[in-house]
């Protein structure tokens, strides 16, 4: 097998073991925006936010400019009545502001002025993190490569950077064609084919030319998330269409793909929603941005304070622009956040986050196998195993295995408790890794007879 | 146990071999291929369909049953059109203009596939023309919208919209679904209903086209 063609190997951990795992730290901190330091020893908000329900079209972008002003404004406002030490902005663009990147630049320059204004008014260091939406896969089977979608895509990167995005992020969906079916039909082989093979290239292409962008407008590259694959098998979990087991060696398998970013050579906060962020702080030492109990706005999951247990930045995911008693639902996520993250600064300072960083996990970890995969312990022994292999096809494998291992010893130990039916999954799991060839060629050409009618090869460089 | 009751037993086993096979033993002794279907298959995937709604089976044991169900299915068809047998009715599908989300969708086609009705599935980012130009070429009994977001939810009123204008309303029922939808939505925008989920989605079909659940 060839070996890898990446920028950059990630051959060992950033960190030597997992109490170096911590909230608000990371091996290799981010400076960007306004004086924001990420991942340098206190954790931040991220406030994120959505329209309420109205269609994105000529005769409503008026109005819609006047709720991003609204947003903008709320968002100086409340950092000032909040006293918060930093805050990070995530504008997450919807299909049509990327479809026309003009639109997504302009609301990009609107909350990069309203943070300008708070940083010159009163010091708040702060960034702007500028997600276009992956409008690749606007056709079945996506053309990921070309057309009309990609140069959009391209332009919208290239324009929000311009306008004054700090970080550049993007939830790629490449390989989801494929994912999406194998994953309904519990068919690991297809979900490893999918996340080991045709991600991973997908997401060396995409990258290298986000890349570009970020270095010719020097704006931070942020990083990717699997938001579409272990999240999708998160939410299918929870509406018990898929056994949990499944949504957590799924969580595990996809942290390869993302890591391609860093591979390529992002090193900015990774995403919120990319809830393999831990294994790429352990792996890369990047600061990561994490969603869990105060991101039930958006969606619910089973991990809601473990995943806060190694953040550098805090995430509501997204909030409809709607009022509330209190006031509009962001700003009421905001303060959610604000308070979360004093308790988190509050630990720091005094030196009992290991204490709190323990309540976070084991309040989690003994309920669900998809919150025991993101404790610290867990992270490290899938980061290693991560490391320990060559190719983005055996990294993925590997991830998988451990993830089964690490539910296996839980449930040795009498730690974690699954129904009859969750353990006959992670048998059949277990015994399909087991039955993957070892040759990725293999691999692509069985996959490509059972899927080759949802993807282009070319699309992948296959 | 009857033999129409062991078939529909194996269908929520899923093994498409054994339902292919045991399908062609029951031709083969005469049965007919209506009542295979009716009374075997479909049935089967009835209860598929309520044990995945009580979380006793998951999505790809569904998906298992659906195979089982097509490996019978290719025996029965021409059978059927012979008879003169149809199934319970069209339904075309889509999820609308701008929106790329297809899972919730394409398990609502399974489970009404699986139920006895003609799918023509239009994918994603369907456009108010193509849904007016398939009604128009289909003559479908139903039109199912779906949708994820909420800057996408009311491109389901612009397709009824569209539909009306193009005086296709009264030649087509209509329900919606997906996360950000509502009861309450579906009434506002003109739709005759709404399903929470798959399973719901097949017995409000069933009661839209008055087909005896």
């Amino acid at each position: 097998m060839e070996a890898l063609k990446t920028h950059k190997t990630f051959r060992k951990l950033a960190v030597s073991n997992s109490s170096e795992l911590m909230f608000g730290r990371a091996a290799a901190p981010a400076s960007c925006g306004f004086g924001l330091e990420v991942g340098s020893g206190k954790v931040y908000p991220e406030i994120n936010f959505t329209l309420p329900t109205m269609l994105i079209e000529d005769k409503t972008w008026g109005a819609i400019v006047s709720q991003y002003e609204e947003i903008g404004e709320m968002i100086a406002r409340a950092a000032k009545r909040l006293k918060l030490p930093g805050l990070m902005v995530e504008f997450e663009l919807l299909p049509p502001m990327t479809e026309n990147p003009a639109w997504g630049a302009e609301i990009t320059g609107i909350l990069h002025n309203a943070l300008e204004r708070a940083h010159k008014e009163y010091g708040l260091p702060c960034a702007l993190r500028v997600t276009p939406t992956d409008i690749r896969d606007a056709y079945r089977p996506p053309v990921l490569r070309s057309g009309k979608e990609w140069d959009r895509l391209m332009e919208s990167f290239e324009q929000c950077a311009v306008a004054g995005a700090d970080i550049l992020s993007i939830e790629s969906v490449g390989a989801k064609e494929v994912n999406d079916e194998a994953m309904m039909r519990g068919d690991i082989g297809g979900i490893m084919f999918a996340l080991g093979v045709l991600a991973p290239n997908d997401m060396e292409f995409l990258w290298d030319h986000i890349l570009a962008v970020c270095s010719a407008h020097e704006v931070v590259p942020g990083g990717d998330s699997a938001c579409g694959f272990a999240n999708t098998a998160m939410q299918l979990s929870s509406q018990g269409m898929l056994p949990e087991v499944l949504a957590a060696v799924v969580r595990a398998a996809s942290v390869v793909r993302s890591l391609v970013a860093y591979e390529r050579g992002a090193y900015g906060p990774s995403k919120d929603c990319a809830y393999e962020g831990p294994v790429i702080k352990a792996i890369t030492g990047a600061p990561i941005a994490m969603e869990g109990k105060s991101a039930s706005c958006a969606h619910f999951s089973p991990v809601g304070n473990v995943a806060a247990s190694m953040c550098d930045l805090w995430s509501n995911e997204s909030v409809q622009n709607i009022r509330l008693l209190s006031g509009s639902a962001p700003e009421a996520f905001m303060e959610l956040l604000a308070y979360d993250c004093r308790i988190f600064n509050k630990a720091l300072e005094a030196r009992t986050e290991k204490e709190y960083q323990s309540l976070l996990v084991e309040s989690d970890i003994h309920l669900s196998p998809q919150a025991l995969v993101l404790s610290p312990e867990s992270t490290m022994r899938i980061a290693s195993a991560i490391v320990a292999k060559e190719t983005h096809y055996r990294m993925t494998i590997a991830a998988s295995r451990e993830a089964v291992s690490i539910i296996r010893d839980a449930l040795g130990k009498g730690n974690l408790e699954l129904s009859s039916k969750e353990s006959s999954w992670l048998d059949r799991i277990d015994h399909a890794l087991d039955s993957l060839p070892d040759d990725e060629m293999a691999l692509v050409e069985s996959m490509s007879a059972s899927y080759g009618h949802l993807f282009l090869p070319e699309s992948y460089g296959l | 146990m009857s033999e129409l009751e062991h078939l529909a037993q194996l269908m929520e086993e899923g093994n498409a071999a054994t339902v292919a096979e045991v399908t062609q033993q029951l031709l083969n002794a005469g049965m007919a291929p209506q009542t295979i279907l009716n009374d075997g298959l479909i049935v089967g995937m009835g209860v598929v369909g309520e044990k995945m709604r009580t979380g006793e089976m998951y999505l790809p044991e569904v998906l298992q049953s659906a195979t089982a169900m097509h490996a019978a299915l290719k025996l029965l068809k021409p059978l059927l059109a012979r008879d003169g047998v149809k199934p319970l009715g069209k339904i075309v599908m889509g999820t609308v203009k701008g929106d790329v989300h297809d899972i919730g969708k394409n398990l609502v086609g399974i489970l009404l596939q699986g139920a006895g009705f003609e799918i023509v599935d239009l994918g994603v980012n369907v456009s108010p023309a193509k849904f007016i130009e398939t009604i128009e070429q289909q003559k479908p009994a139903l039109l199912a919208l779906s949708a994820m977001l909420t800057t996408t939810m009311l491109n389901m009123k612009t397709t009824i919209e569209a539909i009306n204008n193009a005086g296709l309303r009264s030649k087509v029922k209509i329900i919606v679904g997906g996360a950000p939808v509502s009861e309450k939505f579906a009434g506002e925008i003109g739709a005759d209903a709404y399903a929470r989920d798959a399973v719901k989605a097949v017995g409000k079909v069933k009661e839209l086209l008055a087909v005896a659940a």
